[in-house]
């Protein structure tokens, strides 16, 4: 009989919904159905099944046509260009676990790497705010059992976070706001009349590129201040409805997202946005939170963060210490100036997501993709090398865009011979040890998983 | 495993009322033997001193605000960030070091286990990630509990047994070792912008006071009869005059018995009291309140209470306490993060600079030494700095130099700007007691090995025992004139030694040892109705699934479980 898998996590957004119902054939080999998933994570699991799929890395030949090479081979050639860089690149992470970010972290510190993730050209602006001026947030279920206001700034759920406003945020009967979508009132500031602001009630149409103006009049406005007739295309008296319904409200939710951090302004529209925040917290309670595009992009930011003290931009190639300076150690801008002579790139698509000339840069050397599936990254790459999908093949823990660590299920077994992101760069770093005779830094002995001792009583 | 003798040191052992005395110290297979055989490799400790690994019984080293605190501040690594040492992991950051310091740090130090003082049930799987990426130290976490919606319900009915069962099951959830409590009823409040500042003051929506929470949780806590007492971080902490509530949440202790099977007395652990004994009503009339509050410490014996010792650094404060975040960031207008969680808790972090210059931060500092130097019974006062609130853990060799070194003290004091002003406040400047090792080995090592109910495995050197050992640079006989010296010796031990195997040498790290994640499993009979609110509450109020909840085995690869049948 196929079987019903509960309880299992979506590797789409940053959503990360860990309710999904997963129906697995017989032999636990193929997904079937699924349950609970929006139309892009049934998707997901559905592909994974796609026989089209690599199963072995693929090398570029001379002539430029692409061939199958084994793995032992694929992992050679990494660690060798890895090692023979002088400042190699290891960038993506949106769509892998943390145990794989752990493990490339490994390699990255060995091969004195810079190790950037998708932040870097999302909501990168975002932390250059919380380390000015913090980040006063809480739980998504925190939203979903108290927020009677919930404020959308430049940013689209409805498209982007499918399953966002029916779990978390619009829709959801909560502790405290039993009757759902009717306890909340909705402010959507976008420029555009997004799927999101067709839901608000109050739709406020910012002119493009006047965030911070408008940001700034809510906060004079609460502080009891006179504002001009209008303020970033937005009449007075909009502004003042709005600043009032969210200074009556008993728990203000504010979600931003890409259209406060890459429009003008950029970390400073957040800057001014948790100001608000804190300014709100003076009249009654205001939580904050950024949009996270992919179900583990908060991932790279926590475990970078206590392995090395920064959330990405980290530049390890001094080999002592860790560095960060954003605009400096960040991967568009050490590409542009073509500091880098080696790019890796894993679980994400430079290909589409950076600039052209970014692009053009880093394929003046060599460039390698590690991702399950074909994408424009993987097609321009040197070697392409197919892994495991997370939260379909492979378990792991993942953040939530609110930080919460979700522990994703594995539903079936991954193609043959195919490893997981960590065992992967697990196999590249003993290859690195080998080839430069340093013995491997492992924290445990890899084998402890069964030497579990029980105290004796 | 290799046998290690270790000769000629003086030994200092508490839990034998050993003092200086010069002896060996056998070890085989990780544990204290003793003797060892002739190939046995030998560690010369002729001149040096010698206890047992030292137990923190209260630092915020792992989970996610300190990962909050890390990630915020990129300024706590500017030139703050030792370089790392060839073939070990870089270390990064001062306040709130990496994972891979923070192991290293306390090896240095001889540190053998840390008790991660404040784990969010909802946030346990990060919790154990981090854990699990610090090297070589023990570790074990308190998942916290007196904001926690079942708690109040079942505490509100007077469900202890109810309560029990939730508790067990959470632990047995999170891998988690005891209750911890952090301004009860307070956190909860938090989540409306409300605080609960009295024992008295009713928590919003769920009708139950401070009081009742704190010693419902003392009761639910020997019902279970876990290996350590209540935790707690009461209500009202870093206000002037608040030791009265202090005063007040210690007496809840009292007519209560500890209840267990691990040597444990105490029934009520007071976390950072430093923070909680001010007088005054103001920060112009703020003072120290360390006697009113050791002296009933000093006479309620089944207390047992930590410093949290104001360092005199720029460091961060973190706490699951969210209103007190708030407040201090509104003192000091620095930046704020905070993260209410849902059901459960909440957290916030500030920066934060204890600075000489000012008068308060000066007075911190000597209500934390003085509640040391009133301690009547070092076996329940254990030195900490509430890390990183006070300070960061690698100040505790400097403590350790002010609490036995009067001429520490007073240099300091007289770094102030404000010393005249201080000494007015505090009580410091007439106190002449300096602390000897064999009391800083009860403080640091036996005292709260004890209070942990873990004092059959550390704290100590008898045979059977944890073969952790440190080394350090002091010759019990020639104590150095100069009190630096002795801060030297206890930053950098010249061998530690972690379960049987060679960690440090010269002070530098060798090894990454075997780490273990230690937590508790109490078994209690099956409890239908606490089953069914866990689903309930899974299926309303949470925006995760119970089993996503669910630690899974492999991030605490290496366990030590102490499993027990609760009696009904």
């Amino acid at each position: 009989m196929p079987k019903w898998i509960t309880q299992v996590g979506c590797p789409y957004c940053g959503a990360s919904c860990d309710d999904l119902e997963v129906l697995v054939s017989d032999d636990g080999k193929r997904v079937l159905e699924t349950r609970n998933a929006c139309a892009i994570g049934n998707e997901i699991f559905h592909h994974a099944q796609s026989p089209s799929r690599p199963k072995l890395p693929r090398m570029r030949q001379p002539d430029g046509s692409m061939k199958e090479v084994s793995y032992d081979e694929a992992i050679d050639y990494t660690a060798k260009t890895l090692l023979a860089a002088k400042k190699p690149l290891i960038y993506g992470f949106g769509s892998t676990n943390c145990e794989g970010m752990s493990a490339v972290a490994r390699v990255a510190e060995k091969g004195g790497a810079v190790l950037d993730n998708c932040a870097s050209i999302c909501h990168g602006p975002s932390f250059l705010a919380i380390f000015d001026n913090g980040y006063p947030s809480c739980t998504l279920g925190e939203a979903k059992n108290r927020a009677d206001v919930v404020v959308f700034w430049g940013c689209n759920p409805m498209h982007a976070h499918p399953r966002h406003t029916s779990r978390y945020s619009i829709f959801p009967r909560g502790t405290f706001t039993a009757k759902g979508q009717m306890t909340r009132t909705i402010i959507c500031v976008d420029p555009r009349e997004t799927d999101t602001a067709k839901l608000a009630d109050h739709h406020l149409m910012v002119k493009q590129g006047h965030d911070y103006d408008l940001f700034d009049a809510f906060r004079t406005v609460l502080r009891g201040h006179d504002i001009p007739d209008e303020v970033a295309g937005i009449p007075k008296k909009t502004i003042l409805d709005a600043a009032k319904v969210m200074k009556n409200a008993r728990f203000v939710m504010i979600f931003f997202g890409m259209g406060c951090t890459h429009t003008d302004g950029r970390n400073h529209n957040v800057d001014i946005a948790i100001s608000l925040t804190r300014d709100l917290n003076a009249h009654t309670k205001a939580s904050i939170m950024a949009m996270r595009g992919h179900y583990n992009i908060a991932g790279p930011g926590q475990v970078w963060s206590w392995q090395f003290g920064f959330p990405y931009c980290i530049d390890l190639s001094k080999g002592t210490h860790a560095h960060m300076n954003p605009g400096e150690t960040s991967s568009i801008d050490l590409a542009m100036r073509g500091e880098i002579d080696c790019f890796v790139n894993v679980g994400t698509d430079a290909g589409a997501h950076f600039p052209i000339r970014a692009v053009e840069q880093l394929k003046k050397h060599p460039f390698i993709t590690v991702d399950p599936n074909i994408c424009m990254a993987s097609e321009i790459s040197d070697l392409h090398i197919p892994v495991r999908v997370v939260g379909v093949e492979e378990p792991g823990v993942v953040y939530r865009m609110d930080n919460v660590p979700i522990q994703f299920k594995k539903v079936v077994d991954g193609p043959e011979g195919v490893p997981s992101d960590e065992e992967l760069f697990d196999r590249v770093y003993e290859r690195m040890c080998e080839l430069t005779e340093t013995e491997p830094i492992w924290l445990l002995a890899k084998d402890h998983a069964k030497a579990a001792t029980n105290a004796e009583q | 495993m290799a046998e290690i003798l270790i000769r000629n040191g003086f030994v200092i052992d508490p839990t034998r009322n050993i003092n200086g005395d010069v002896a060996d110290i056998a070890i085989k297979d990780g544990k204290i033997v003793e003797s060892v055989g002739a190939s046995a490799k030998v560690i010369d400790a002729t001149g040096k001193t010698v206890m047992a690994g030292g137990v923190d019984v209260h630092a915020h080293v792992a989970g996610p605000k300190v990962n909050v605190g890390r990630l915020m501040r990129p300024e706590d690594k500017l030139h703050k960030s030792p370089h790392a040492q060839k073939n070990y992991r870089m270390e990064s950051g001062f306040s709130i070091p990496s994972t891979f310091k923070t192991g290293y740090d306390y090896a240095r130090m001889g540190y053998a286990f840390v008790m991660e003082a404040a784990m969010p049930p909802l946030h346990a799987p990060h919790v154990h990630e981090e854990i699990h990426d610090t090297p070589i130290i023990d570790q074990a976490a308190l998942p916290v509990f007196a904001n926690n919606w079942f708690v109040f319900e079942y505490l509100r009915n007077g469900e202890i047994e109810n309560a029990a069962a939730y508790i067990a099951w959470l632990l047995k959830a999170t891998k988690g070792y005891g209750i911890k409590v952090v301004n009860p009823g307070g956190t909860a409040a938090w989540a409306w912008g409300l605080n609960c500042l009295t024992l008295n003051d009713p928590v919003p929506y769920f009708d139950i006071t401070p009081a009742e929470i704190i010693t419902g949780l003392m009761k639910t806590n020997e019902y279970l009869g876990l290996p350590h007492s209540m935790h707690i971080h009461q209500n009202d902490l870093g206000n002037p005059g608040n030791y009265e509530i202090t005063l007040e949440s210690l007496r809840l202790a009292e007519g209560v018995a500890a209840k267990n099977n691990f040597g444990r007395d105490t029934v009520m652990h007071s976390t950072h009291i430093q923070f909680h004994s001010y007088g005054g009503d103001s920060w112009g009339t703020f003072e120290s309140r360390a006697r009113e509050v050791m002296d009933y410490v000093n006479k309620q014996k089944n207390i047992s209470i930590d410093l949290g010792c104001v360092t005199l650094d720029e460091t961060t404060t973190m706490t699951a306490d969210g209103p007190f975040e708030h407040h201090i960031t509104n003192l000091n207008h620095l930046k704020w993060a905070n993260t209410d969680v849902e059901v459960e808790t909440a957290a916030g972090v500030v920066p934060y600079v204890y600075d000489k210059n000012i008068k308060v931060s000066g007075i911190q500092w000597a209500i934390g030494l003085e509640m040391g130097l009133y301690a009547a019974d070092p076996m329940r006062t254990f030195i900490t700095t509430d890390h990183p609130n006070a300070g960061p853990f690698t100040r505790y060799p400097r403590i350790i130099k002010w609490l036995m070194s009067k001429q520490a003290r007073e240099e300091t004091l007289a770094s102030f700007k404000h010393t005249d002003k201080v000494i007015d406040a505090t009580n410091i400047h007439s106190m002449d007691r300096e602390l000897s090792l064999f009391e800083i080995a009860q403080m640091t090592r036996a005292g709260p090995a004890k209070a942990l109910g873990l004092s059959g495995m550390f704290g100590g050197l008898s045979v059977g025992m944890d073969a952790s050992v440190g080394i350090f640079d002091l010759n019990v006989n020639d104590m150095p004139s100069d009190p630096e010296a002795i801060e030297k010796a206890f930053a950098r031990a010249c061998w530690f030694i972690k379960s049987g195997e060679i960690i440090v040498k010269d002070g530098d790290i060798v090894s990454h040892g075997n780490k273990r994640t230690i937590w508790v499993k109490p078994n209690v009979a099956e409890n239908p109705q606490v089953i069914r609110d866990i689903e309930d509450k899974f299926l309303k109020d949470y925006s995760v699934g119970s089993d996503t909840y669910q630690v899974r085995d492999y991030l605490a690869p290496n366990p030590y479980v102490i499993e027990f049948d609760v009696e009904a």
